[in-house]
This record gives structure tokens, sequence and C-alpha cells, in this order.
């Protein structure tokens, strides 16, 4: 840079010098900073390399204490390359520490709910964002005060409220599926409607008018010609909806424990939170390791092959 | 026909708004009520006690301890992930060769991004018990390991992390090991949020500023960066919803969730501990009211400063 403002003639003849002066003087500005250039090049690299061990390392080292055994992992803390390989581990992680049956349950209230939140939550974004009536800007607001609301708040009514339900009607009592997947699906409204109501109002009207012509119902307009064109909406509100449901805790910690003589049927994150102490406890690394494994791998594969869907939805959630 | 639309609509509203008023709204409300009471949780007494829950709220060491502590993440965590992804951002936009048709991104920034962006995808929960064990305060932790070493660190004086209450530049310690869990996990989302922001930008932005002699600090500073305006302050509002929540980490990784001795107490572990551990559920509902109110004053407060014009492209 500072080149140019050398360049003869000074800064304040630099306007009207002929091109075939200020040639040569852009040439050297350029030569001057292809050094800097690159040296910034292998900065940036530096730094980036730096920043990706950083994100990597505690994640491999992880997986790789999962495969060591306890002895080792107390003697030599941080190889990477365990002695041998003990796949053993996984197994005593899954079956001891019930990682399998949490995953099992997991599985089974995600389907459920994400199912329904994606279902429930497109039908009341649909329907409040394309037709008109009393209290649509009502219930609107409903839904998106619950964006702001911390859910701390609810907590100990809620937690009450299930109580108080289970004693009269079981299935929708604490420690049950059902009730954890109604609950998901309740907390994911909010931001389901909120994401899907902004969507549905950019599609355009002519379609609608012309199927209602045509002489089809509201709900066959909806599910069989809004609801295909709203396709990437809902790829990207079903994503964060399973990552964010696969990865809630604080709901199942409040409403799934199980009391002495029940099926335990807690989820992923609440058994490792169990897991964490337990095995610590029992200066079980290994297992404890293993079980971290086995809750971080599946959603980081899928993370990898579907990564531009994913990042791209996620935010999306963030920029609307 | 406007009859067969009010049947519509009513079909398709009436099983999610139940949902919703059943188990969002309702123990919202309740816990507006209950505030008012000294209701113990575990019994059925409770009596109208007027707002003095509320001001009890004001006396309360702890609530003021946690609501520094609060404050803390709010100020920090933001602070702390955007400088970090934005500068990261830039390196990975920025940093690449220059060669005719302008400066050109890192070679292998898609590969950067990717990986980024991991810790996005993992729960809070898995992040925090890995952290737990990076943490851990002998040679067996990640960080103690390695430090001891090569021997920056004694083995008999190792880095106690989340036990550690004593104050660093007057917070305690043990927020200060939270708070990087926080940037760790954050930066790489908010990394690829500026990216591709930046990239939103026109090409023929960059060719004027370049056929102007804008160097590429220049560009970034006066150019990219007012630019990205509009999405540093939605991240910012965001990070400050993430700021409020970090109970998970208190939650996991503190003693006692919210020690050692309360030295990492907030909002959300003082609700938790005075409901179900001390037994105090209209007081817990008092103190979650006033983080509703807090809440909602600093989101319509961030709303206000971050409202600006929009540019078009």
């Amino acid at each position: 840079m500072s080149t140019v403002t050398h360049t003869p003639g000074g800064p304040a003849g630099a306007d009207q010098a002929p091109p075939s002066d200020r040639t040569p003087g852009r040439r050297a500005a350029a030569g001057g900073s292809r050094a800097g250039a690159k040296f910034f090049n292998g900065f940036s690299h530096l730094f980036l390399a730096v920043w990706a061990i950083m994100v990597v390392y505690p994640l491999l080292w992880v997986v790789m204490s999962a495969l060591k055994t306890d002895a080792e992992v107390i003697r030599n803390p941080l190889s990477l390359f365990p002695e041998t390989l003990q796949w053993g581990n996984f197994a005593r992680a899954w079956t001891e520490g019930q990682i399998g049956s949490f995953f099992l349950n997991t599985v089974l209230v995600l389907t459920g709910s994400v199912f329904l939140t994606m279902l429930l939550g497109s039908m009341a974004a649909y329907v409040l964002a394309r037709y008109d009536f009393p209290g649509n800007r009502l219930i609107y607001y409903m839904f998106l005060s619950g964006l702001t609301l911390p859910i701390y708040l609810a907590a100990v009514p809620l937690f009450k409220g299930v109580y108080n339900m289970g004693v009269t009607l079981p299935f929708l009592g604490p420690n049950s599926h059902l009730m954890l997947i109604l609950v998901y699906v309740a907390w994911s409204l909010a931001f389901t409607v909120f994401f899907m109501h902004s969507f549905f109002r950019t599609l355009p009207t002519a379609i609608a008018e012309a199927a209602l012509v045509d002489g089809a119902s509201h709900s066959r307009l909806f599910f069989s010609v809004m609801l295909p064109m709203a396709k990437p909406g809902l790829i990207s509100i079903g994503i964060f909806n399973v990552l964010g449901q696969w990865n809630q805790w604080y709901l199942p910690t409040l409403l799934m424990q199980s009391v002495a003589g029940e099926p335990k049927n807690q989820v992923i994150s609440q058994g490792l939170i169990e897991l964490s102490v337990n095995q610590g406890y029992r200066s079980d690394w290994s297992g404890l390791f293993a079980g971290v494994t086995m809750a971080m791998l599946p959603v980081l594969i899928v993370y990898i092959v579907f990564q531009r869907q994913v990042q791209s939805g996620l935010t999306a959630g963030v920029s609307k | 026909m406007r009859h067969g639309v009010a049947r519509f609509v009513t079909g398709f509203l009436a099983l999610p708004v139940g949902l919703y008023l059943c188990y969002v709204v309702w123990p919202f409300l309740q816990a507006a009520g209950y505030s008012l009471t000294d209701w113990g949780g575990y019994s059925d007494r409770q009596q109208f006690v007027g707002l003095e829950n509320y001001l009890r709220l004001f006396s309360d060491e702890l609530i003021r301890k946690a609501f520094w502590h609060n404050v803390f993440f709010l100020v920090t965590v933001p602070l702390f992930t955007i400088a970090l992804a934005l500068f990261l951002a830039f390196l990975l936009n920025v940093g690449g060769r220059e060669d005719k048709a302008g400066i050109r991104g890192v070679f292998g920034s898609s590969l950067y991004k990717v990986i980024f962006f991991f810790p996005q995808v993992l729960s809070l929960v898995v992040i925090a018990v890995m952290w737990q064990q990076i943490y851990r305060a002998d040679g067996q932790g990640l960080i103690n390991g390695v430090l001891m070493k090569i021997g920056l660190v004694n083995p008999e004086d190792p880095i106690t992390f989340v036990y550690d209450p004593e104050p660093f530049l007057g917070v305690p310690a043990v927020l200060w090991w939270l708070l990087l869990i926080a940037v760790w996990s954050g930066a790489g989302f908010y990394m690829v949020l500026f990216s591709a922001a930046m990239q939103s930008i026109p090409k023929e932005i960059y060719e004027a500023a370049l056929l102007d002699g804008a160097g590429r600090f220049h560009t970034f500073f006066r150019l990219t960066l007012p630019l990205l305006r509009d999405t540093v302050s939605v991240a910012w509002v965001y990070l400050g919803f993430i700021a409020l929540d970090m109970f998970a980490l208190v939650y996991i990784m503190t003693p006692s969730q919210g020690g050692p001795n309360h030295a990492s107490e907030i909002f959300a572990s003082v609700i938790n501990f005075n409901a179900f551990q001390k037994g105090q559920f209209g007081y817990a509902c008092a103190i979650a009211v006033a983080l509703a109110i807090f809440t909602i004053l600093l989101a319509a407060l961030q709303l206000r400063i971050t409202r600006r014009e929009r540019i078009e492209y």
C-alpha cells in the first residue's frame, strides 16, 4: 500500500497522473503485498488448522479412550492409540450402562415426536399464515411468546401437572413415552410454527386458488399441494427438530425420573448424565467413554453425510 | 363455503393449540400464580402471600450472585464467540491467494467448515460429559495431562478447573472454564453463519473496492464487517439466549450443581436448587418470573439497539 502514496506526482497529483505512470506504481504495490499475502495465507492456514485440531482432538480422544482398558486409561491417558482395541467396552456400556435401552427409548420417542411436531406445526402455521379469521393474530403471538420465555419458568408447574395427570391417566404421567412425546411436540411447536409461518407466506397464491377452483377441499389443498411445495422449509425445520429433540436433556431430566421398580424409560442424554455419575463411582472410565462415543457418533455421522442440508437448515433457523 | 372454512380452520388448529395450551401456556400461567404463594411443592398446603416472594428476591444473596454470573455470561459468551467466529470466517474467506479474480478463500475452506461445525450437532450433555473428562483435576484429564507432560503444571498442584472458586479478574475461575466450553462449542456455528453472509455480498462490491486499491484488511473492516451488521446482531441476540441457558454445563459439570460453594450459580440453577432441594416451589416460581421479565426486557432492549435500516443488495 505504501508504495502507492510514493508514486511520482505525490498523492495530490495521483488522480491526474496518466495511466502509463500509474501502472508501474500499481505493479509495485501488488509485488510488495505478494510476500505479505503469502505470509497471511500461511498464517490463515496455521490458525485454522490449530482450531480444527482443538475441535477434533477432544472428540478423537474420547473415541480412542473408549477402546482402551481401564488400566490403560489411567496409565496412559493421553495416547490416541490403544494397545489392543477393546470393543467389549461398548458392549458393557450398551448392556450394563443401559445405553442400548436409552437409545431405543430415544428413537421411539423421537419417531413420534418429530413426526407430530412437523405435522401439527405445519398445519397450525399454514392456517395462521393463509387464512383470515378472528383470533388469528392472538394465536400466532401466543406461539411466538413461547420463544422468549425461559423453560425454567414452566418447570415446576409442568412437573406438578404431569405428576397429577399420572394419578388418573398413568400413560400420560411421569416416566411415560407418550407423555414425553406430547411435551416435546408442545415445546417444539413455537419455533416450528414461527418458521413455517414465514415459509407458507412466501408460497404463491395462484396455485392454491387454482386447486380450489378445481374442487379440492381445503385439507386436500394443504396435504397434496401446499405441503409438497413447502418441502425445503420442512427439511430445514425437520433437521432442526431432530437435532433439538435428540439433544433435549432438561425436559426428560425433569419428567422421566423412574421410581424404583418401574421400567427405565430414560432417553440418551439423560442416561448419559446418569452414566457419568455411576461410572465415576465405579471408575469404569472406558465404559463412560464408550457411552459418550455411542451418543456422539450417530449424530456426527448423520451430520457428515447430510452436512450441506444440516448447515443450511440450522443457519436458516437463525437468520429467519 | 364460509362454514367449511371455519370447520377446516378449527380442525387444523385444535390439536396444536390444545397441546400448546396444556404443556406450555398453562404451566407458565401457573408459575405466575404459584409465585404469589408459599407452596412447598410436596404438600397441598399453600397460602397466598402476595408479593412477599418477590421482596425476598432482593435480599437473597444467592440471587444477587446468580444475577451477576448471568450478566457475566451475557456479556462474555456473545463477545468471545462472535469475535472468534468472525476471525475464523475472515481467515477462511480472505486468507487465500490473490489473483486476477480477486482475493480467494483459503484452500480447503469447505473441509474446515465441516469440522468447525462438529460441536453444534453434539448435545450439550455429550459436550459437558466430554469436557468433564478433559477438565479432570489429575493427570488423567486431557489438559492437565498434556501440561504435566511438557512440565507446565506441577503434578502435585494440578489445575482444578470447575472446582476452583477463586476469582480471576473478579469472576470465579469456574465460570471462565465454563465460558471456554461455550465458546468452543459455539464458534463454529457462527463462523458458518458469517461465512454464508459474507458470500452473499455481491462480488461487484469487492471488485470495486479492489479497483480502488483497497487491501484485504481494509476491505474486511470497511466493507465486509459493516455489511455483516445485520447477521452479527442476530447472532448476538441468539447467543444472549444461549448465555442465559448455560444450565446444562452448570448442572452436569460443577460440584453440587452450582458449586463449589455457590461460585457458579446462575438463575436456572438457583430455581432448581430452591424448588427441588429446598422444597420452596413458590419462591422458585417467583425467581422464574423474575428471570422471564429479565429475559423479555433484554430481548426488547436488544431489538431496540440492533434495529436499523436493512441493506438490500
